[in-house]
């Protein structure tokens, strides 16, 4: 069982059950040991059969891989989520608000509620979207807010991930799988069906069209193609949605839209939900040598003659330094406190906070401003003495370009092991839809798990698992 | 639909359906290796690689024909980019190119597949192995058909596919009738006249007609009976004259959707009217050879009308 500080979402420190799993426990108890390895042999095959791969390109040839499944639910009691979705809504519509007010009249500098420098030095910032209004007022059409916890009413945001979140393909395989390999359970215990989020989301990006539409809005998916890691999710999206899934080369700009080249001559695309970096996304704009992208896409858009999904530009909200500001930024323009609280973060770039920071190196986790997927980050608490005085030198010399936080003792939920059920650390990424007059949000999510024994790092990058995620119902 | 989906269907559906006619090849191999000499065997091999189109490839590996060597060459050598498994793995980058058009069921057929038959030609494959191996490519085939006509919406997605499926059908038909009549015949005196029913029997085997064949012949076996089976009577799904009916009314259906026709409608209607009143007499005044060449160009000339009339590539 847990260690008698790490809060287990599952059991108690006495080993008895928390109500929200009661239902499952029930079920579990009942089940035979051979079954339960036999059915977690039989989920790796079907996600191999179903194609839900990630690829990665070694030195010789590309490899499918998949991303290691546990088939012990990741439970969220019907009040835990009410009280997580305000203040997730809270915190996207200040997001958006923000994106808005950043490419306009940047209300919240003159206010001196956060610095110039903050996006100033963000290569994410986009000048090509000052003054200008994306259809329908919605910058960030799709985020996934990653959350952590570590006590029955501790939930903390640990990052944003406004600029193309992925993933949201393993919360609905995920439990596709699960229903399949274990249909009684789900006739034992209600859960919340997740399994409509690509009608969410189509119905989300329709309403977020420019005017120029006619009749039902076309959405595509734009992807860098086949080779693209999560080539597999752009296409499953395309399929759910009942959306094209464009490449680049596909598209083209003709009579002042974006169009594409069907089997019957080109037609106008009203929204594109791409999967392709700002910095590929029109060669005329960015990087001139793009083959991913669209020439010409940007005049397009800032003629309001299609969405993009999310709006180029919106990077911005997924630095960590800006990340620290949250809490002002969600007052700013919420006019509430936050609900949902940051993880506390020293900014490096702060002379009090740098001097905190090369003092306690060992206990904190120092990330860089712009890094993702775990790299570039000291975990002080395992890291040895070497790469500690290493990292303290980088630290010095670009103190900008980090910010710290306290190594959290993070939540813990069981998963299926050869020698029974045994904890292993969690986070979560719901998905939220913002669409003009709309925060839609499916009950449910991506659960990361980290699969050795102690560790905190569940990126899928670096040996991380997923879980289904089930919002029990009232 | 979108172009260059359109075109990785269709090529999804013509590899799949040479890579199922390669294996059908191969299996006669297979078979006639085991009742013949040595000689003889040698002679098959040779002939399979050359119907396979893949002598070149082959005579710069190897010096001699032997059953293992050619089979392993046909359907695994990394050299080969015409091997089963080549192709194979095209069917699946293609299916996931057109995965958003393909229902869920017809990619885990192709995904399946693949997984097994990857893993099966993994290493060289010996005498054991090589039947399960033919066989689960033939499966391939039938199970990813299956899933096609069982789920797919009759929508554009449907007609490209079903037309690579015919379009390649037709060429690999021709291709072995072509190859194996011309090797068979050590003279032209031998037109017409009753050959050794063994290799007429792989003709036939090859294209998966010899139970047909025989149920319709009460088992005569002729050069002039099997060509005439082969191309024109339509009855048989891997005939000539089917899969140039199938073919014109996936064009049609296209055309409909499209609400116009195109090159591809009008070579067709051509090419049908001129099969359509071929008798086996005039095929073989002609000559089976010039006849086969010339309905092979024709078929390519109708491909590369599809690819232009929707636009595959620009």
């Amino acid at each position: 069982m847990a260690a008698s500080d790490q809060f287990d979402e599952m059991h108690m420190p006495d080993g008895s059950v928390r109500e929200a799993y009661g239902g499952y426990q029930d079920w579990f108890a009942e089940q035979d040991g051979s079954f339960l390895k036999r059915k977690h042999r039989d989920a790796e095959h079907a996600f191999r059969r179903t194609g839900i791969t990630f690829n990665v390109y070694g030195e010789d040839e590309a490899e499918e891989r998949l991303i290691p499944f546990d088939m012990v639910p990741r439970i969220i009691s019907a009040g835990e989520w009410r009280r997580l979705t305000r203040g997730i809504e809270q915190r996207v519509s200040a997001l958006n608000a923000f994106m808005h007010d950043l490419y306009h009249r940047q209300e919240i500098i003159r206010a001196g509620r956060v610095p110039e420098r903050l996006f100033r030095n963000n290569a994410a910032w986009l000048p090509n979207m000052v003054g200008f209004t994306p259809p329908g007022g919605v910058y960030t059409h799709i985020v996934g807010i990653d959350l952590v916890r570590t006590g029955p009413d501790e939930f903390f945001v640990l990052e944003d991930n406004a600029r193309t979140p992925s993933g949201v393909s393993y919360m609905l395989e995920n439990r596709e799988t699960m229903m399949n390999m274990f249909p009684e359970l789900f006739m034992r215990v209600p859960v919340e069906s997740v399994s409509n989020y690509p009608r969410r989301l189509a119905r989300s990006l329709a309403a977020c069209a420019p005017d120029c539409t006619e009749g039902k809005p076309v959405i595509a998916v734009l992807t860098p193609g086949i080779y693209n890691s999560a080539y597999f999710e752009h296409a499953f999206l395309a399929d759910q949605m009942g959306a094209e899934l464009v490449e680049g080369s596909d598209l083209r700009v003709v009579g002042g839209r974006v169009q594409m080249r069907t089997t019957g001559g080109y037609k106008p695309v009203d929204v594109i939900y791409r999967r392709v970096d700002d910095e590929f996304l029109d060669p005329l704009t960015f990087n001139p040598d793009s083959v991913l992208g669209v020439p010409g896409i940007m005049d397009v858009y800032r003629a309001g003659r299609i969405t993009i999904a999310n709006a180029p530009g919106t990077g911005v909200c997924d630095d960590k330094a800006i990340y620290s500001f949250m809490p002002e930024i969600v007052e700013f323009y919420t006019g509430e406190k936050p609900l949902l609280p940051n993880v506390e973060t020293w900014r490096c770039a702060e002379e009090d906070s740098l001097k905190y920071v090369l003092d306690n190196l060992e206990e904190l986790v120092v990330k860089e401003v712009h890094g993702s997927g775990g790299y570039g980050m000291l975990i002080g608490p395992t890291a040895s003495k070497r790469e500690i005085a290493a990292f303290r030198d980088k630290l010095k010399e670009r103190p900008e370009n980090y910010i710290a936080q306290p190594t959290l003792s993070l939540s813990t939920c069981p998963i299926f092991t050869k020698q029974g059920l045994a904890p292993r650390h969690v986070d979560l990424r719901p998905f939220v839809l913002v669409s003009p007059d709309n925060v839609d949000i499916t009950p449910g999510g991506l659960t990361r798990v980290a699969l050795q024994k102690g560790s905190l790092v569940v990126n899928s990058s670096q040996g991380g698992g997923t879980k289904d995620t089930w919002v029990l119902k009232d | 639909m979108l172009a260059r989906t359109a075109n990785s269907l269709f090529w999804m559906f013509r590899y799949l359906e040479r890579a199922e006619n390669t294996a059908r090849l191969l299996d006669t191999g297979v078979r006639m290796a085991l009742t013949r000499d040595v000689v003889s065997a040698e002679e098959e091999w040779r002939s399979v690689i050359l119907t396979a189109g893949q002598q070149p490839g082959y005579e710069a590996k190897h010096a001699s024909y032997t059953g293992m060597q050619a089979w392993n060459y046909v359907l695994r050598d990394k050299d080969n980019p015409a091997s089963v498994l080549a192709m194979l793995g095209n069917v699946r980058s293609n299916a996931r190119q057109s995965r958003n058009v393909i229902t869920g069921e017809v990619w885990e057929a192709i995904n399946d597949s693949w997984l097994q038959i990857s893993e099966m030609l993994a290493r060289p494959v010996g005498e054991q192995r090589v039947g399960d191996v033919l066989a689960a490519v033939r499966r391939a085939g039938t199970l990813t058909h299956g899933a096609v006509i069982g789920t797919m919406l009759r929508d554009e997605s449907f007609h490209f596919a079903r037309a690579g499926t015919f379009i390649e059908r037709s060429d690999s038909i021709a291709r072995i009738l072509d190859m194996k009549y011309y090797l068979l015949l050590p003279s032209l005196s031998y037109v017409g006249s009753s050959l050794d029913t063994g290799q007429w029997d792989t003709v036939l085997r090859a294209v998966s007609g010899d139970r047909a064949y025989r149920w319709l012949n009460a088992g005569q076996v002729d050069a002039r009976g099997i060509v005439e089976f082969l191309v024109l009577d339509e009855r048989f799904p891997r005939s000539l004259s089917y899969c140039q009916t199938a073919l014109r009314e996936n064009l049609a259906a296209l055309a409909r959707m499209r609400g116009c026709e195109g090159q591809s409608n009008r070579l067709m209607r051509s090419a049908d009217i001129s099969l359509s009143e071929r008798t086996i007499d005039s095929i073989f005044d002609q000559g089976l050879h010039e006849f086969l060449r010339q309905f092979m160009a024709s078929n390519a000339t109708i491909g590369a009308a599809i690819s232009e009339d929707y636009r595959f590539l620009s």
